[in-house]
């Protein structure tokens, strides 16, 4: 006798595995998810715009014959001393207490032979860092960890941190277990504890604060070195067009692919704009005051290859930061450590546990012997090498487009290939003249 | 005693003259006339050096100060003494918001009232007021003292991390993980010290201690509600 | 993709003919430029600013204007009409006046100033040059320009020269790369453009740095820095010509120098039939060079 036919298992769309998983997991330990990273979820991206070459109409120019230049120069508005850098990828904030002093000495070794800046992050400048980044931007943040007028005068500028992308309104939290002796007396807590970072500065509220904040900074660094505002992206137009009346040399917006060492996994993935969406508003913004070039924009949040800057800079951005990429070219996730991440409970390309200190890589830790497995010479290179690829690329973009200083990429010279992205940029959708929601 | 008058002199060149200044200088007595509410004034000083301004200042007075010993003949805005590393402030009026925010050394003494968030933040600054405080005080501090002579606002210690904080008067409502907490020998001791050195006319036994439950110290569910 | 010409004459005598020398030059660059052809006449001063106007519709357009006008502005006008053309000339102080007349009628406003006339259409170099009777016309200097489209319409307003100051224009062969950012900026400085050139653009930035205090030279050396792309320029100002190319300098351009006059061409034959050419100095301009002759 046949068997009646059966319904196959089906798995609902809206209760995934991985949702049931979560539920289970919330169950049965009452706390939210942290991890590190940025926003994992597919979101429209610079994947999604293509550049439209050179042929007929325009002329490209000859690939390493005539030159195409990258500089830029960050802060001259008011600053005496702006920030020159040779390239246009900057490399973001990430503290030491995230990283492992190792870590942040390949980033200041590989930024500074590639002619570029790295920046401190929530927990003070370290000597590491200090060392050997040749420009060093030095972050301003809410918690005010190691905060100290000594540092702040041995920056090359200041870094005002309003948001950023991974969770733009929120603060901290990262959990005890990296809370070593040393990152704890640079912070001035106790050992081991959690630490709870503030969503807000202490002292000053909102942009007319803000301009008088900037006002004290300039007046302790003798107006010498240029003051940056960093917000992460949520309403781009208003919060750039604020941060330049409130006297910022340089606003930095961080859309939600934008890293963070620790944060509740909602708000990485529920709360903010994708980096594509949130460029047009700002240099919108610049435009309108009248201050596009004068105050510079700097993009982050998932620049990943020379394309991506390319693309960024079209949009309007004078230069990118990238600080996810930079771990993944210094080793992070890197698939040679396969056996201890499948050890996590993890996979190589997959690690997020940043806050538990961990890293297998030795990056995102302050366990003294997972640290030592990082060379900070050789990835350092790697740093400088793939900066080099992304300046490299960028410059074949920017050729190809007729361009002999990529700053002069532009938003007509691109297309998108999805509606999604075309809104977003900006930008006709491929092979039509047509821009959503543009009105003639 | 040196005169700088930013009424005839720009902030940033009376900043820069007192900034100027070194260990070394004979010239250690200063007077600023006619601050009139201006913003980020005497700030970044490094030297120790005594500055008198005569009159009442804006945001940021002191801020970041380092060794130099700063009087306010008059009330202070938002900050004063932010961040400051080591020295002494004494605000001869009222302090507005922020008082001390952040603060990782030196004392700063508030002759009059303080308003909200004094101490916000505090990483081992010593704060004595003389008169009241705002709500808020003491909120997420971690390291140093606070010293409140008369009576608090809401939500005082809020976050605390291991910041001390001692209340003559009253106490309006104590904020997340903040409680009230043994005085010992060694906290009278202390607060004799912190008086003394503030001009306080107050007894450390008339004082009562507050400081962290350590509750948030590691996140458990059923404090969950504090967050 | 163009071809262009310029002419400045340093003797007198030679005056009356300078619409019959730009002409035949012009001409000679028609391969260059099929699509539109036009030309900048420095003539003489007259009475008041000179007004060019342009109307697909100059028989309906140009009826009874120098009444209406006259009476919109309250002042004497006069116009001269010359095909699809028309020279107006009015008080100086009248300008605005007149600019908001024209605002709502089926005309354009080509060009203003104090000895300058442009001439444009769509249409062979040729044709362009009969239907205006370029030919007869005097003056000192004088530019002008064929057209092959590269990205913006072939229209009478997409033809060269542009003009965006009094007195002030500008032909260029090649293609900018940068100047949608830039077009964007000079609208907020009071430049806004008329049509979708990249020259329109190169024309306002010039007008731009002139109008905010630099000297023809100097102008000229901010395109070096503030544009990108190919290009050879030739601007014309009240006083005289100026001539810039690109940094890499692919676009052609040929000069030819003698005691009675400066010509560029885009290629020499352009100079074929010029007085003493045989005799003449002739040298192609240097990349990321400025040069420029004006009277004193």
């Amino acid at each position: 006798m046949k068997d009646t036919p059966k319904t196959l298992p089906r798995y609902s769309a809206t209760f995934t595995p991985e949702v049931n998983a979560e539920i289970r997991r919330a169950a049965a330990t009452g706390i939210y998810d942290i991890r590190g990273g940025g926003a994992k979820r597919r979101v429209p991206h610079f994947d999604d715009l293509l550049f439209l070459g050179a042929s007929m109409s325009r002329y490209p120019l000859e690939g390493y014959r005539e030159t195409c230049s990258t500089s830029v120069t960050l802060g001259a508005r008011f600053a005496k001393t702006p920030v020159e850098l040779a390239i246009p990828v900057t490399i973001a904030g990430m503290s030491f207490g995230a990283l492992s002093g190792q870590a942040k000495e390949a980033l200041g070794r590989g930024a500074t032979l590639a002619g570029t800046s790295t920046t401190t992050g929530d927990g003070g400048m370290t000597e590491e860092e200090r060392g050997h980044s040749a420009k060093l931007v030095y972050q301003y943040l809410p918690s005010r960890y190691g905060m100290n007028p000594r540092d702040l005068r041995r920056a090359d500028a200041i870094e005002i941190v309003v948001g950023q992308g991974a969770k733009p309104g929120g603060g901290g939290m990262l959990l005890g277990q990296k809370i070593s002796e040393r990152v704890a007396g640079m912070r001035d807590l106790p050992q081991g504890i959690d630490q709870r970072s503030a969503c807000r500065h202490p002292d000053w509220t909102g942009p007319d604060d803000l301009e008088i904040k900037i006002l004290e900074l300039r007046e302790i660094t003798g107006w010498q070195i240029p003051i940056y505002v960093k917000v992460g992206a949520a309403r781009p137009y208003y919060d750039t067009a604020l941060a330049a009346k409130a006297g910022a040399d340089v606003v930095v917006i961080d859309g939600m692919q934008g890293g963070t060492a620790a944060t509740q996994d909602v708000f990485i993935e529920h709360v903010g704009l994708p980096t594509l969406a949130a460029i047009r508003p700002a240099v919108e913004a610049l435009e309108d005051l009248g201050l596009r070039r004068e105050v510079q924009l700097v993009v982050s949040g998932g620049i990943r290859s020379g394309a991506d800057v390319a693309k960024a800079i079209a949009l309007g951005a004078d230069a990118v930061s990238i600080g996810t990429a930079a771990l993944v070219a210094l080793g992070d996730n890197d698939p040679a450590w396969e056996a201890e991440y499948q050890a996590l409970g993890t996979t190589a390309g997959a690690y997020d546990d940043w806050h538990e200190g961990r890293d297998p890589a030795g990056i995102t830790t302050q366990d003294p012997d997972l640290a030592a497995r990082l060379d900070p010479v050789a990835a350092a290179r790697r740093l400088y090498n793939y900066l080099s690829v992304l300046t490299l690329e960028t410059q074949t973009i920017a050729r190809a487009c007729g361009k002999s200083h990529v700053r002069n990429l532009e938003p007509e010279d691109l297309c998108a290939l999805t509606v999604e992205a075309a809104a977003m940029a900006r930008v006709p959708l491929a092979g039509t003249s047509w821009v959503p929601g543009q009105v003639f | 005693m040196s005169t700088l008058d930013l009424a005839e002199t720009s902030l940033r060149d009376v900043n820069a003259a007192l900034q100027s200044l070194n260990g070394t200088t004979n010239q250690t007595a200063w007077e600023v006339l006619n601050p009139r509410g201006a913003h980020a004034l005497a700030v970044g000083l490094d030297a120790p050096v005594e500055v008198r301004v005569k009159g009442s200042t804006g945001y940021y007075c002191a801020g970041m100060n380092a060794e130099a010993t700063i009087h306010v003949e008059g009330s202070a805005g938002p900050g004063v003494a932010e961040n400051m590393m080591s020295g002494t402030v004494v605000i001869e009026g009222d302090a507005s918001q922020y008082a001390g925010a952040t603060g990782h050394g030196g004392l700063l003494v508030v002759k009059g009232n303080a308003s909200s968030r004094c101490g916000i933040s505090m990483k081992g600054i010593d704060i004595v007021v003389h008169g009241n405080i705002g709500h808020m005080a003491a909120f997420m501090a971690q390291k140093g003292n606070l010293v409140v002579l008369g009576d608090t606002g809401e939500a005082l210690g809020d976050s605390i991390y291991e910041a001390r904080l001692f209340v003559r008067g009253s106490v309006k409502s104590l904020g997340a993980d903040c409680i009230e907490k043994e005085m010992r020998p060694e906290h009278l001791e202390l607060l004799a010290g912190l008086l003394e050195r503030a001009g306080a006319d107050a007894t450390p036994e008339e004082f009562r201690r507050y400081g962290s439950a350590r509750q948030l110290y590691h996140f458990h569910v059923d404090n969950a509600g504090a967050y | 993709m163009c071809g262009i010409v310029g002419l400045y004459l340093k003797r007198e005598a030679l005056r009356p003919e300078l619409g019959a020398l730009l002409s035949d030059m012009l001409v000679t660059m028609s391969d260059r430029g099929p699509d539109s052809a036009g030309i900048a006449i420095y003539g003489d001063e007259g009475p008041g600013l000179k007004l060019t106007l342009q109307s697909d519709r100059p028989d309906i357009a140009f009826d009874g204007l120098a009444e209406d006008l006259g009476r919109a502005i309250g002042a004497e006008v006069s116009v001269r009409v010359i095909d699809t053309h028309a020279v107006v000339s009015l008080p100086h102080e009248r300008i605005a006046a007149a600019r908001d007349f024209f605002s709502d009628k089926d005309i354009r406003i080509m060009s203003a100033g104090e000895r300058m006339e442009i001439y444009k259409e769509v249409g062979t170099p040729q044709s362009v040059v009969k239907r205006f009777g370029l030919g007869s016309m005097a003056g000192s200097h004088g530019i002008g320009h064929t057209r092959m489209a590269t990205e913006s319409a072939v229209t009478t307003l997409g033809a060269h020269p542009f003009s965006t100051d009094i007195d002030q224009c500008l032909v260029h062969n090649g293609s900018l790369s940068n100047h949608n950012y830039l077009r964007r900026m000079l609208a907020r400085r009071g430049y806004a453009a008329q049509s979708q050139n990249d020259t329109e653009v190169a024309a306002s930035y010039l007008s731009w740095r002139m109008g905010s205090g630099a000297t023809l030279g100097e102008a000229l050396e901010g395109t070096l820095a503030d544009l990108d792309g190919f290009f050879t320029f030739v601007v014309g100002t009240e006083k005289g010509l100026g001539v810039v190319r690109d940094p890499i300098a692919c676009k052609p351009a040929v000069m030819a120098e003698t005691e009675d006059y400066v010509a560029f061409g885009s290629e020499y034959r352009a100079f074929s039939n010029l007085p003493g050419i045989d005799a003449a100095r002739v040298w192609e301009p240097e990349p990321a060079t400025v040069y420029f002759w004006e009277r004193s």
